[in-house]
């Protein structure tokens, strides 16, 4: 018995973080109408801005991308879709089935997946397709998030072609369909269920992960395994994952077929306020950058600023990252810092020369498949994709 | 925010021992979600009592405002229809209206 509490704590000290029991009565103010959230800390977390509390939803707090080119797991944003999580697990009892179209299924625990599979690791980007959709004018319904439904980690976990192949892809295989341990509120609403392609399933960066950062998933973001896409958008990343299936056909569920689609068009994008004619399942992120040193109504002192901040993309890496000190008038090439590999947020700097008086910031990143960021903001029904060129205005004493 | 939001201890971790073989669940406790201010009046108790069953109401005040009133009654179709909220017809009706008339307008 003794030797099981102290093995069990020590699991339970890996997995939470110890939290101190909170009354919260700050909020933060999103930077438009109507973006008033309240501050709260919930498991594994520091204090975030809530979007709801059931599902819980959290914003990560923009300063925290200033703080390094990895966010810690206790400021990582947390997206749910469904209502009913899984909010205690065994971990000894958890078991990811692999079955389908497949030549044998497997029925894994986590020792043997750690165990007898090869380990990968990789840094990617994980952003809700709807991230700044709070942005979105004429405004839509949905999760009101500023630009902090984003984060960056370091993934470890076993790569999913490796459970596909040790399984078998029988003849025919066209899709992987996953799902996870969480359940939707009322038996009506369609489990969270998500697809790739064979192909995409099988890419090297694809993985099973068990860890972020070099610790445990926190519950909130899918203990003890989630599905890892890097480049694409966090509605692939399924938590809490426990059922891969490989499939003949097409997967048609409702979080396929009818939700998550995007216009089926080259540029994502219809006249604001009406409806694409037609639609493709969302995918690969677009490209984007922020300014993370300073922030809109900043007060800095005249002459050369030293700017910095993030960019990053669907996968082809960023090949370079324009600042604009005067609104768009003249630009100058940022240096680009550390390469934690192409799924990465990259940092730029830059020295600016700033004049007193109100200055516009811009900055414009490039991404190495020669896609860069619109000026003007491309619109969506639903809200999802935003990569305009982001601009940060500054008063210059 | 006009009152505290008190959350529930955070952490609840048991440990089973059933038999020989013990079993570890690990787990944690979400917060209670309060009615928020907005809709913490006897008019609005049509929302409360229909919408909390699936999620919590800060999923509604969050929401833009001034987006008019067909922008809360397609909210409300489509938590009916699509994700087949058990709704009365006329309580549905009821929601949207109060909904619209509070979020929907101007300012």
């Amino acid at each position: 018995m003794h030797t099981h509490r102290r093995h069990f704590i020590a699991a339970a000290a890996a997995t939470l973080l110890p939290l101190p029991l909170r009354a919260q009565t700050s909020t933060a103010t999103l930077p438009f109408d109507n973006g008033e959230r309240p501050l709260v800390t919930l498991p594994g977390k520091r204090p975030m801005l809530a979007l709801t509390l059931r599902p819980p939803q959290l914003e990560t707090p923009f300063a925290v991308f200033n703080e390094g080119l990895i966010t810690p797991n206790d400021a990582f944003f947390v997206r749910s879709s469904q209502a009913i999580l899984p909010t205690g697990l065994d971990p000894a009892a958890f078991r990811l089935r692999v079955g389908g179209h497949v030549e044998t299924a497997l029925e894994l625990d986590l020792a043997t997946l750690k165990r007898n599979f090869p380990v990968h690791e990789i840094v990617a980007v994980n952003q809700c397709s709807g991230n700044s959709r709070g942005f979105s004018e004429p405004r839509v319904s949905g999760g009101q998030w500023a630009h902090g439904a984003m984060g960056n980690a370091r993934w470890t976990g076993v790569p999913l072609r490796a459970l596909l192949d040790r399984a078998g892809l029988r003849a025919g295989a066209r899709q992987v369909s996953f799902g996870g341990l969480d359940r939707p509120a009322m038996a009506s609403i369609p489990r969270m269920v998500k697809a790739l392609d064979i192909d995409h399933a099988r890419a090297d960066e694809v993985l099973v992960a068990y860890a972020m950062n070099g610790e445990d998933l926190p519950f909130l973001n899918g203990f003890p395994l989630r599905l890892v896409v890097p480049g694409y958008y966090g509605t692939y990343w399924i938590k809490h994952l426990s059922e891969i299936a490989v499939i003949e056909g097409e997967f048609d569920g409702y979080w396929m077929k009818t939700a998550y689609r995007i216009p089926d068009n080259a540029c994502a994008c219809v006249e604001p306020g009406t409806r694409p004619e037609a639609t493709r399942p969302i995918g690969a992120m677009n490209v984007r950058s922020f300014v993370t040193s300073h922030r809109s109504g900043d007060s800095v002192r005249s002459g050369a600023l030293e700017l910095r901040g993030i960019a990053f993309d669907g996968g082809s890496g960023i090949a370079r990252v324009l600042v604009s000190g005067d609104g768009g008038a003249n630009w100058r090439e940022a240096r680009l810092g550390e390469d934690l590999g192409r799924f990465s947020f990259r940092e730029w700097r830059l020295g600016v020369p700033l004049p007193p008086g109100r200055q516009t910031i811009l900055v414009r990143a490039q991404a190495g498949d020669g896609s860069t960021q619109p000026f003007e903001a491309r619109w969506q029904p639903s809200g999802y994709m935003r990569n305009m060129v982001e601009q940060t205005t500054l008063e210059v004493l | 925010m006009k009152s505290a939001l008190r959350l529930a201890p955070l952490i609840a971790i048991g440990l089973a021992v059933a038999g020989a073989v013990s079993a570890q669940t690990l787990g944690y406790q979400l917060p209670p979600t309060p009615t928020p201010p907005e809709l913490a009046d006897a008019e609005a108790q049509v929302v409360v009592a229909n919408c909390s069953a699936c999620h919590s109401l800060d999923y509604i005040v969050i929401q833009p405002r001034g987006r008019g009133e067909q922008f809360w009654r397609d909210s409300v179709t489509k938590m009916v229809t699509t994700y087949g909220a058990p709704i009365a017809p006329e309580q549905a009706r009821e929601v949207g209206t109060v909904l619209a008339r509070r979020f929907g307008g101007a300012g």
